[in-house]
């Protein structure tokens, strides 16, 4: 009786979590599959399903300059900032990661505030900053703005792979009479790579896709690609902007799947 | 154990390489918070006459507290519903082989790094007039004329919390994958069923992954400016909107300023709160 009556909550159980987790699953993946479908439409505006399919709105997207200017923008400013933040970042990994004391800690919580702090007061911020010593917005505001909210990404990330890092490797590399120089060269750098690639990938992400800093540090002169995007949004639906969308979305899967192969994305993100 | 002298320590780091960094944070992240705080202390546009004009404004005003108040209602809204949601993720990824688990991974990321103009711009497609819930629900014959879903608190919510998912569903699934299984199996031997196993072993032991989670996706819901502003539209402001639209259209730099840091020691207020839940958790988890 008690054991038949375990099995079927066993079996409600499992059931309710199953169906939860499907259209919780369903529900992340859709969005990105309908614009997909729809950046294909041969019609006019963005009915789902499309009454036909042709590539008319990704030729649209090879004449849209605006859009072109504005992603050659953010990509130059996230290739920027992920330098910087690779450089800056690594470095104060390094420095914290295997310290146990105040100011280590202290440095940690500083360099994480970005991630939880709202980007766009810190736009508004720096906004002012630049406006009072006299730097008028450029690329080079942007670079900075973006350096600060993508170096968390980095320092997260290296700080785990040095976790993973077994001391005794870097002692008897020591003891074999290496320099720490050639010790760090030869055999922490091949080990926290995934690591660092790991984390500046994400962060190149984060910034080709910045709002909230972008909004207050650019002007027309430094358009940004979601900016743009969000701004053509606002007037019309634009069915360029979906075969825009879609562009991002395969370039998207496709740095994935490489980063999946390259560094174990997937299992950096969940340990 | 004790530690070895700093000078032969080889396995770690000197602090000064964390100079770089804090340096540049100093004058680059803290200044201009710094500079934030100090403007807002200024009752006039100018910034010539000091005081908490601002603040008392903001404070005093019904408008802005509704702001303030719809916007951390937003937040726990998305963070419910992507926590209900997210833990089965979660749970069905400790329970797959290891390739539906990289599957899962992957189709938990994907929306993490897609632009999110992107996934907001594909919550308008489902969620208009025309748009794939309001067509499926007519042909079917349900509804006759479109529901408003776009433009809804419904609309934000439900964009908001695909957007923010991975948020929660990663650290989650971290936490899960830390568990003994063998708890499990001792409390269903012990008599426990699914349920009551879930809810007074599962769940609590996991309640640090699921704070670090709650702490990610509040802060990020209440921050998102650009889904709250396409799929709200102009007849809901949250804080976001409004903190741009005092600074960027209304160039009232000061009362920005103010709301700059109203919103900022709101988020520090739940994430400190999280955090403290978190160190209670912890001690409990490991007891």
């Amino acid at each position: 009786m008690s054991g038949r009556k375990r099995t079927w909550e066993a079996i409600s159980f499992e059931l309710v979590m199953t169906v939860i987790a499907v259209i919780a699953l369903v529900i992340i993946i859709a969005p990105s599959l309908v614009v997909l479908i729809v950046s294909f439409t041969s019609g006019f505006s963005l009915r789902f399903p499309p009454p036909g399919y042709s590539l008319r709105w990704y030729a649209e997207l090879w004449n849209a300059w605006q859009l072109h200017f504005a992603a050659k923008n953010s990509l130059i400013v996230a290739l920027w900032a992920t330098g910087l933040s690779v450089a800056l970042g690594v470095a104060a990994a390094l420095a914290i990661s295997r310290s146990r004391t105040l100011s280590a800690r202290l440095l940690d919580s500083l360099f994480m505030s970005p991630l939880v702090l709202p980007a766009l007061a810190f736009g508004l911020a720096a906004l002012m900053l630049f406006s009072l010593v006299g730097l008028p917005v450029s690329l080079l505001t942007l670079v900075i703005g973006h350096t600060v909210v993508c170096v968390p990404y980095v320092v997260r990330n290296t700080v785990a792979a040095l976790a993973q890092l077994e001391p005794t490797l870097l002692e008897s590399s020591a003891v074999l009479g290496a320099s720490r120089l050639y010790t760090f060269r030869r055999i922490v750098l091949p080990l926290i790579r995934p690591g660092i690639i790991a984390g500046a990938f994400i962060a190149f992400m984060s910034s080709f896709d910045n709002v909230p800093v972008s909004l207050f540090l650019r002007d027309a002169a430094t358009d940004m690609l979601p900016i743009r995007m969000w701004q053509d949004l606002e007037g019309k639906l634009d069915v360029t902007i979906a075969a825009l969308s879609g562009v991002l979305i395969i370039a998207t899967v496709a740095l994935v799947a490489v980063m999946e192969r390259v560094t174990g994305l997937s299992r950096r993100l969940t340990n | 154990m004790g530690a070895a002298p700093a000078s032969r320590d080889v396995t770690s780091y000197g602090m000064g390489l964390a100079a770089p960094l804090a340096l540049f944070f100093l004058v680059f992240f803290v200044a201009p918070l710094l500079q934030l705080f100090w403007l807002s202390l200024h009752n006039d546009t100018a910034g010539l006459h000091w005081g908490l004009g601002q603040y008392l404004h903001f404070l005093t005003d019904p408008f802005s507290l509704g702001v303030l108040g719809s916007t951390l209602l937003l937040g726990a809204e998305v963070t419910a519903v992507c926590l209900l949601l997210g833990f089965p993720i979660a749970w069905l990824y400790q329970r797959v082989g290891p390739k539906l688990q990289t599957i899962i991974i992957l189709i938990v990321l994907l929306p993490l790094l897609t632009s999110v103009v992107v996934r907001t711009f594909a919550w308008i497609v489902i969620l208009g007039r025309q748009g794939i819930i309001n067509a499926t629900l007519q042909s079917l014959g349900i509804i006759d004329t479109p529901v408003k879903l776009l433009y809804t608190q419904f609309g934000v919510v439900i964009a908001l919390a695909q957007v923010q998912m991975p948020l929660m569903t990663l650290p989650l699934i971290t936490a899960l994958g830390r568990i003994d299984p063998n708890l499990d199996d001792a409390s269903c031997s012990l008599g426990a069923g699914s349920w009551r196993t879930f809810f007074r072993v599962v769940l609590p032991l996991s309640l640090p992954g699921v704070i670090a989670g709650c702490t990610l996706t509040y802060a990020a819901a209440i921050t998102a400016f650009i889904t709250q502003s396409l799929i709200g539209g102009g007849q809901m402001l949250f804080m976001p909107m409004y903190l741009y639209q005092q600074a960027s259209t209304l160039q009232n730099w000061p009362f920005a300023a103010a709301i700059s840091i109203i919103f900022l020691l709101a988020v520090l207020a739940v994430v400190s709160v999280f955090t403290t839940l978190g160190r209670m958790s912890r001690g409990y988890g490991g007891a």
